[in-house]
């Protein structure tokens, strides 16, 4: 039992039970809350993989930019008069037998697999093989995600104006 | 070395995808489609960067991630600025309950 492995199995019990909580609760603070408790444990999976620019660039995008969208959305479209805000559910029972088939037929065909790894090198992973690769052979998406991002910003202000 | 292999990581990949699905079929508030649709992206994510450790062709997997959550950022901005656009013309923002064109 190493370090590698308590540190995998503490950062997917919180993704795990924090997403679990995020679907099932009916306050919607909670599961905005709980959004967030799950891309921190996400970012942590991620650092466990070698992908520590991953890992950084999600804090930053998904919880300090995302999230806060999100909270932002939930003050903006409800009534915040009462204490706390409540949303209702659909179709509970269908959507579990189904998910819980696919679900079955997912991690059926993911363990029985004979999936070609190597043995996990900590070697070259990080910061500086992750510019090199964007800046020589994905500079054009790079560019274009720059124009793409302009264009979703000129968007959403002119959607959400009066 | 350790007794994690891939198959742990795409597990909690496949746990995470299940839950986001189930999030976006059974909520009634836009907003929390939202955010089963968020989990269902970060769970594609996690599939990125593992197969990018375990397997053996570079780190193509982590600039995927990247790009993915690049995309989602711009995605989410514009769903919650038609989110707000909805509100405004029906005061509410259940699925269930917006079935009726403008006028």
């Amino acid at each position: 039992m190493t370090l590698y492995t308590l540190t995998f199995y503490f950062f997917a019990i919180i993704t795990v039970c924090s997403a679990f909580f995020v679907v099932t609760t009916k306050n919607v603070i909670y599961a905005a809350f709980n959004l967030m408790l799950t891309f921190f444990g996400v970012a942590g999976i991620y650092v466990l993989l070698g992908a520590d620019f991953i890992a950084v660039v999600q804090l930053i995008v998904y919880v300090g930019g995302i999230l806060i969208l999100i909270l932002f959305g939930v003050m903006l479209t409800n009534k915040i008069t009462d204490s706390e805000i409540k949303t209702g559910v659909l179709q509970i029972l269908p959507a579990t037998i189904v998910i819980g088939l696919f679900f079955g037929i997912l991690i059926k065909f993911m363990t029985q697999t004979k999936w070609h790894v190597v043995n996990m090198v900590v070697g070259d992973k990080g910061l500086r093989p992750v510019g090199s690769l964007l800046m020589n052979e994905y500079i054009v998406i790079f560019e274009l995600l720059g124009v793409l991002l302009l264009i979703a910003l000129i968007g959403a202000a002119s959607i959400a104006r009066k | 070395m350790n007794t994690i292999s891939l198959v742990h990581f795409l597990v909690v990949s496949s746990v995470l995808f299940t839950l986001g699905i189930y999030g976006v079929v059974t909520r009634k508030n836009a907003i929390m489609v939202l955010m089963g649709l968020e989990l269902i992206l970060n769970a594609a994510n996690i599939n990125f960067v593992a197969f990018a450790h375990f397997g053996n062709f570079g780190l193509h997997g982590q600039l995927a991630a990247l790009f993915v959550i690049i995309l989602a950022a711009a995605e989410s901005a514009i769903a919650l600025a038609i989110v707000l656009n909805i509100y405004k013309n029906f005061s509410n923002v259940n699925v269930d309950e917006i079935d009726e064109m403008r006028e």
